[in-house]
């Protein structure tokens, strides 16, 4: 089988990729998108709270009603989507090896392959906490897969341990559903979910959270029976403080404590991996380090949002549209966007200058939890290039700064071989 | 029903017996008190087939792990059980450590180990470039492999259901009577009967013995636990083999070995504890394993571990395994003590245990409708284990082999219901995920768990909320408020 474009992942990022390549102008019968669940969606389809699509759509979606939009969008552009299709391997070259009980097993090439496979959730194992192996401990989403698409309560009495948003939604959708959630344990002096999330989720129902606080042991032999929790010191790398664990009765505990980008294809493909993000390196057309692979939404960097998950796989799938459409000029040179004080990260890591370069957004998210700051770029010898004040910025929270075409055309002609991005306080 | 042999213990030992066993014109029960085979130290330990250079000379233990390595490699091949001949390395790192490795070479010599060698720093660290560069030198084995200890239990015990051996399992033994004749054995609510009995029971097999009536039984077992921490197999080839530090007092020390699944495992540590069912892991014993990996391999990071879990050995008070006819007790055989290399040793205990039965009275001939592979109709091989072409046929005659349940470990909605509907059922998330591996990479189940839940639910007539972890009261989900 040869594709001119194979998106491996059909939730949010897949999809929209999906639709921008074809609206670009490749036929969809050139285009297949590799589904590895029953339906598209990705893990949007359990996500059944509001509040997505406000920047996309102007509105308040629920995450299935947000998915539809899209799904809707690819239905309506005859994209065909392989379902419960799963991809074994990729190549550096784009060989994709992938099995479904549809297609069996089946190799296939592809001029452009865009990445779009998402990420998981870390587990207890990756914290290592100590204690008994007992049932009744979840990551939040797949607690959340518990009760709203099989339709079962993973438990009654509930700690949960990190404040990701994942695990915020879920303090309130185990409330709502008639269990007691006793505590939010989070490691970090300061939540890493939405602001919003907090408020909506545990304020209104009286849901403790407790900051510089995690799970130092599980008991329990056939089903959980409690947790151990104590105060990290935060000037001891967050070793737990003796004479403050509390033992708190529990028969469940979820986890909330991250997101990591499902980069083992991509790994398999030699492309290169940002040890911060986990996603690949990229370059403003988010390509990867290997030629035709694209990458886009969680398995590139955890977003925050899906209403950006939406517009960088757009990205995506344009650049890949043009490259199999044969529209993409020669790179000038290449300019390397590093992350400064403050900043924990960007996207993207690389900026390829062509001749004809429009605007290019940088995305990043910072280190720490800040009041007012101003956001800076400058170029290798400390000129500033722009800068934008802003009120206030969470690690919890994307930021982004658009470098205006004028800029990036005195940046083609100048010396500098990268900029910084960094905030002063 | 009476059978000829009872074994107490569905461990390696008790299981390799009762196959063995199935291969003969005998009947053959196994009473277990948990809910799977492989419950105890077989699920959880290195992993390794010990090569036999550690056991004092002369010994049962040295004779049965040494012969007990070779049928092992037989056993796997036969059973289409997955295993790595990739050798071990005791690593020194002293003068002193270099002349305890000689002793360790004198007792594999007069054991029988083939192929050992005393290897200098640099054959080590070419053979091993991630050792730490204080290595003074090693001991090589190149007959040490790596295998899945429950998995081939599990096959094991497939092969002996095969052949008509009966599982009882959630029988834990309270009560033993002999009415002249046979045994009853009985767990407060069923009996079994048989004319032979074996006290396979591992962790609790002293307790077994006076059970069953034994006055001033000479042998008493310590539970000891040992922690461990599994790696990403991103990590799986930091190690081409095992590796161990040269042994001290407690047990073999730390190690840090690759995984026939491809994983990096280290560990373990030894403490004695009272209760033999506490398998938790501590804070200290973690961090303690994580260090003395880290002098074996400075490179082992720990971010990458993806689970710990920890498993009780269990020791005896005695250098030896304690394997004979009871003295007192008519048609009784224990199997007391048997702790590292137990599972190395495990096909040739089988062996000595049916001579054992031969000596006490039992009559034992081969068979000639003995069905050697797993089932009935062959081994039933995994997706992930099977080549391009097998993949495409296996899809072909079954669409559900195209359904990748478990992403991490490629496991797919066949391979599951095979293993639920296989001769002993898989009616847990735990039994299905040791048979399949579903659940065990390193999303650890986040994605597959629940659809595992469904598929049991499915195939056994039953609702998710019935559905548990591991038996008795873990339960993963409860009915809604609602309904």
């Amino acid at each position: 089988m040869h594709k001119k474009i194979i998106i491996i992942g059909g939730g949010p990022a897949g999809l929209a990729a999906a639709c921008a390549a074809v609206e670009a102008g490749v036929s969809n019968e050139d285009v297949l998108i590799l589904e590895r669940d029953r339906e598209p969606g990705g893990i949007l389809n359990q996500c059944i709270h509001a509040g997505f699509g406000l920047h996309r759509f102007g509105e308040e979606l629920t995450g299935p009603e947000y998915a539809e939009r899209y799904i809707e969008k690819a239905r309506a552009l005859n994209i065909p989507i392989a379902l419960n299709c799963m991809v074994l391997s990729l190549s550096s070259d784009r060989r994709v090896t992938f099995v479904s009980p549809e297609y069996g097993y089946t190799e296939a090439t592809a001029d452009a392959v865009i990445l779009a496979m998402g990420c998981r959730e870390r587990t207890r194992g990756a914290l290592n906490i100590p204690g008994s192996r007992p049932s009744g401990i979840f990551t939040a989403g797949t607690a959340q897969r518990y009760i709203n698409i099989e339709g079962y309560m993973p438990g009654r009495r509930v700690v949960i341990l990190g404040s990701g948003d994942i695990g915020l939604i879920m303090a309130r959708r185990m409330t709502l559903e008639g269990a007691k959630v006793l505590s939010v344990c989070e490691i970090m002096p300061y939540s890493g979910g939405l602001q919003r999330n907090i408020v909506q989720c545990l304020d209104d129902f009286g849901i403790p959270l407790r900051l510089s606080y995690t799970v130092t042991e599980i008991r329990g032999r056939d089903r959980v029976e409690g947790v151990t929790i104590a105060k990290v010191d935060e000037a001891n790398g967050r070793r737990p403080i003796p004479g403050t664990e509390e033992y708190i009765e529990c028969d469940t505990l979820l986890l909330s404590v991250g997101l990591i980008p499902e980069n083992e294809l991509t790994r398999g493909a030699g492309v290169p991996i940002d040890r911060t993000t986990n996603g690949a390196r990229v370059n403003q057309f988010r390509e990867t380090g290997a030629e035709g692979i694209y990458a886009c939404g969680n398995v590139l960097h955890v977003h925050d949002l899906v209403d950006y998950v939406s517009e960088e796989a757009a990205i995506a799938g344009i650049a890949a549209a043009n490259k199999v459409l044969g529209r993409t000029g020669g790179t000038l040179k290449s300019i390397e966007v590093k992350p400064g004080h403050g900043v924990r990260y960007t996207i993207p890591q690389r900026i390829d200058l062509t001749e004809n370069e429009d605007s290019v957004r940088i995305f990043f998210r910072v280190t720490d939890v800040f009041k007012k700051v101003r956001f800076i770029i400058a170029d290798e010898d400390g000129n500033i290039l722009m800068k934008k004040v802003k009120s206030g910025a969470a690690p919890g929270e994307m930021e982004s700064l658009e470098l205006k075409g004028d800029i990036i055309k005195a940046l083609a002609q100048s010396e500098t071989a990268c900029v910084n991005v960094y905030l002063e306080e | 029903m009476i059978y000829d042999v009872l074994i107490i213990g569905a461990g390696v030992t008790g299981v390799m017996t009762a196959r063995l066993l199935s291969a003969k014109n005998c009947t053959t029960a196994v009473v277990e008190a948990e809910c799977d085979v492989a419950m105890g130290a077989t699920r959880a330990n290195s992993a390794i087939v010990h090569a036999g250079y550690d056991c004092k000379p002369g010994t049962l233990k040295a004779k049965l792990n040494v012969r007990g390595n070779r049928l092992m490699k037989e056993l796997c091949a036969q059973l289409d059980v997955p295993i790595r001949c990739c050798g071990s390395h005791v690593v020194a790192f002293s003068e002193d450590d270099m002349t305890t490795l000689r002793e360790l070479y004198d007792k594999g010599a007069a054991n029988g180990v083939p192929d050992m060698r005393i290897i200098s720093k640099e054959e080590l660290l070419k053979m091993e470039p991630n050792v730490s560069d204080k290595a003074f030198g090693s001991l090589w084995a190149p007959t040490a492999a790596i295998t899945c200890p429950y998995g081939i239990c599990i096959a094991a015990a497939e092969n002996a259901a095969t052949n008509g051996v009966d599982f009882f399992f959630n029988f834990r033994v309270n009560g033993a009577s002999y009415n002249g004749e046979t045994w009853q054995i009985t767990n407060g609510t069923n009996t079994v009967e048989a004319r032979y009995v074996i006290n396979c029971a591992g962790v609790n097999s002293d307790k077994t013995a006076q059970l069953l009536g034994e006055r001033d039984f000479p042998i008493s077992i310590t539970p000891r636990r040992g922690e461990y921490i599994v790696m990403d197999k991103i990590c799986g080839k930091m190690a081409n083999s095992t590796l161990f530090v040269c042994p001290s007092g407690r047990g073999k020390g730390i190690l840090v070995s690759p995984t026939v699944d491809g994983n990096l495992l280290i560990g373990p540590n030894a403490y004695h504890i009272d209760d033999p069912d506490d398998k938790s892991t501590t804070a200290d014993g973690l961090a303690e394993i994580t260090e003395g990996a880290k002098l074996l391999m400075p490179s082992v990071d720990t971010r990458n571990a993806i689970t710990s879990f920890s498993g009780v050995r269990s020791t005896p008070n005695i250098y030896d395994y304690y394997i004979k006819i009871s003295d007192g007790l008519p048609h009784v055989i224990h199997a007391v003590g048997v702790e590292s290399p137990g599972f190395a040793s495990s096909p040739a205990t089988a062996e000595y245990l049916a001579e054992l039965l031969v000596d006490a009275g039992l009559t034992l001939t081969d068979r000639d409708d003995y069905i050697p592979t797993r089932r009935a109709d062959g081994n039933h091989k995994h997706f992930n284990d099977m080549t391009p072409e097998e993949k495409t046929e296996a899809i072909r005659r079954n669409p559900a082999y195209g359904k990748i349940v478990c992403r991490c470990e490629t496991v797919t909605e066949g391979d599951l219901i095979d293993a639920i509907i296989s001769p002993i059922p898989a009616v847990t998330v735990d039994m299905l995920k040791r048979r399949t591996r579903a659940g065990m990479g390193r999303c650890q189940g986040g994605f597959c768990s629940p659809r595992a839940a469904v598929l049991i639910a499915e195939h056994t007539n039953s609702t998710l909320d019935k559905v548990t972890k591991s038996g008795g009261g873990s339960w993963i989900v409860t009915k809604r408020d609602s309904e």
